[in-house]
């Protein structure tokens, strides 16, 4: 079987829920063959790796591959491409995973496809475009197909892969060392997923009042053990981040649960969650679009029914 | 400075949007066409930053005849000139034929910041950025929410899933934004008068070197097999709120086991 690149993400040397996804996804397809790039690498990320069917780990782990913004990424896959001849490769469909793909189709004059939600055979890949509006099946047709996956588009399952090791060595060129990163500035977000990966996520809007306010959507998201997203009616207003706007132009989600308290679900709001599984909706308009594509909808004001439901699943735990 | 801005039209979010049947590409007679939104952003950057350090501001958009209309936009908030890539054979290019004929143009008309919108909101890649810098051997400083100039450096504050990293390179660079960077200006009535009086050349693919066979729908780098419309989501389940919403909803997650 044909070797597929999946290049893993990982943050302070754990191995990232995504790329759990990825090799579950590529075993499907073919033989999984884990890229780890960046320092970081251990033993247990080898075996977490192995667990989920790394047949294979490249590993980089010179510092200077993160020293620079996403070229010496793609100049890693690019050469990993070059002398492995991989059926494809598989990245994270995030902002950074893109981009990498974008880079590395380039260099290696190959087709890419960007938020997939699905893959099947032949690398045919499910997208789902205009907002949810519209389900398209792409595929590329030239080159080595580079696929950028969102995640949760698949549950991680475990199988035992042997995942035999081998160390690369690039040499970075001058122009992947023209972007340098001269500080990483982490901001709290304390013990909560991280937005995009998360397997739960529950949101605000413009119906959550105030900022303060959010302190309700937060408790309901700990419950849960959730991410917390905003509508842009709640970040313009100043009431969360802007790095937790779901929808057009913020971050697009794709949970097992989407919660949406206080949200009207224009059409903006809902191209960044419409793929999600399964969505909760808490507004006191019944006439509120959201409700158009809730599985189960309550229509009541939020300031009692999500503290309420916070207090619930505490006591049912 | 010389900087670029390229900006993109885009169906209205609002509207509804479609392929077409016949080459599966967007149908962008099916909806009214408007600024892609993040390009305003960057449009708004590039003006900022001509006001403090000078220099000259040009638009450059690749689109069809009817893309004019978000060229005068860009140009109403104060951008200087425009070239706008037109051609028959640019017709349903994807994100790589698309970088390879902005980056044969960018050439041609030459640069020293590039800025661009970090995705549009109907392709929605967000990779023209990244393949632009792969493309020129420039300098990628993208997703930035924050863009100081001094000299020939330049350092921009990415964003990342933890925060920010600070990133600094030289000019030549390109540069993408993210949204709230800044608050994009609307045009002034003499903004808009005196748009239309600006300078629009328009490139054919010949004026940017562009290899035919390298753009088009034909020689696509990928393809849509099928699509369709998204089936409607099943009907829910709505209930009105009687005291017990919470209890209900928590009795729904349950039997999910979300909970
Ligand atoms: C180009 C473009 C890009 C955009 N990008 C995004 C994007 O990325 N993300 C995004 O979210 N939007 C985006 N928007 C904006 C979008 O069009 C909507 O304006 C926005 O989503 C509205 O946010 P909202 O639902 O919170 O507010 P509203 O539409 O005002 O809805 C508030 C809802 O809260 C309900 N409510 C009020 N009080 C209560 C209460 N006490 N209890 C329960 N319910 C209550 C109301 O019934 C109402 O349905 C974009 C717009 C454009 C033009």
């Amino acid at each position: 079987m044909t070797e597929i690149l999946v290049l893993v993400e990982h943050v302070d040397g754990d191995v990232k829920k995504v790329t759990l996804e990825l090799l579950t996804l590529a075993r499907s397809l073919g033989e999984p063959a884990a890229v780890w790039a960046g320092p970081g690498y251990s033993e247990v990320a080898k075996g977490r790796l192995a667990e989920f069917g790394a047949e294979k780990v490249y590993v980089a782990d010179s510092a200077d591959i993160v020293d620079y913004v996403v070229a010496p990424k793609a100049e890693l896959l690019a050469s990993l491409v070059a002398s492995r001849a991989p059926a494809a490769v598989l990245i994270a469909s995030t902002a950074e995973g893109k981009e990498i793909a974008g880079r590395l189709a380039v260099k290696t004059d190959s087709g890419v496809i960007t938020d997939a939600v699905g893959l099947g055979e032949g690398f045919v890949a499910d997208q789902s475009i205009f907002g949810g509006g519209v389900n398209v099946h792409s595929r590329v047709s030239k080159g080595t197909p580079i696929v950028a996956v969102r995640p949760n588009s698949t549950a991680p399952v475990p199988s035992t892969g042997a995942a035999a090791e081998e160390k690369v060595d690039v040499a970075l060129s001058d122009a992947a060392r023209a972007a340098k990163v001269v500080e990483r500035v982490k901001q709290e977000k304390g013990a909560r997923p991280e937005l995009t990966e998360a397997a739960i996520v529950v949101s605000g809007g413009r119906g959550v009042g105030s900022g303060e306010n959010f302190a309700i959507i937060e408790k309901l998201a700990d419950s849960l053990g959730a991410a917390v997203g905003a509508s842009r009616a709640a970040t313009d207003a100043g009431w969360y981040p802007h790095a937790f706007q779901v929808g057009q132009t913020g971050k697009t989600v794709s949970p097992q649960l989407y919660i949406a308290a206080g949200i009207s679900g224009a059409i903006q709001h809902r191209a960044g969650m419409q793929t999600s599984k399964t969505i909760v909706v808490i507004n006191k308009d019944p006439e509120a679009p959201i409700f158009e594509i809730a599985d189960f909808g309550i229509v009541g004001d939020l300031n009692q029914v999500v503290p309420q439901l916070t207090e619930e699943i505490a006591k049912r735990k | 400075m010389n900087i670029v801005v390229c900006v993109k039209q885009v169906p209205d979010t609002a509207t509804e949007r479609k392929l077409r049947s016949d080459d599966k590409t967007l149908d962008r007679d099916a909806a009214d066409g408007v600024i892609n939104e993040l390009c305003e952003y960057a449009v708004e950057e590039a003006l900022r930053l001509k006001e403090a350090h000078g220099g000259e501001v040009t638009v450059l958009t690749m689109g069809p005849d009817k893309a004019t209309d978000t060229i005068r936009k860009a140009l109403a908030m104060g951008a200087d000139k425009a070239v706008h890539l037109v051609d028959p054979a640019l017709h349903g290019s994807d994100a790589l034929s698309t970088s390879y004929a902005l980056a044969q143009t960018l050439k041609k008309i030459g640069f020293d910041l590039v800025i661009l919108g970090s995705e549009s909101t109907d392709a929605r890649t967000g990779m023209l950025a990244a393949m632009l810098a792969e493309r020129l051997g420039t300098p990628q400083l993208t997703l930035a929410n924050k863009v100081e100039i001094s000299g020939a450096g330049i350092t921009v504050q990415r964003v990342t899933d933890y925060g920010f990293d600070k990133v600094e390179a030289s000019l030549p660079a390109i540069v993408s934004v993210v949204e709230k960077i800044n608050e994009p200006r609307y045009p002034s009535f003499k903004g808009i008068m005196a748009a239309k009086k600006k300078q629009v050349q328009t490139f054919g693919i010949a004026d940017a070197e562009i290899d035919a066979a390298q753009v088009g729908v034909a020689n696509a780098w990928s393809e849509v097999a099928d699509f369709a419309v998204a089936p409607p989501r099943a009907a829910g389940t709505v209930v009105k709120d009687e005291g017990d919403g919470g209890v209900k909803t928590a009795d729904y997650l349950a039997s999910k086991k979300f909970i």
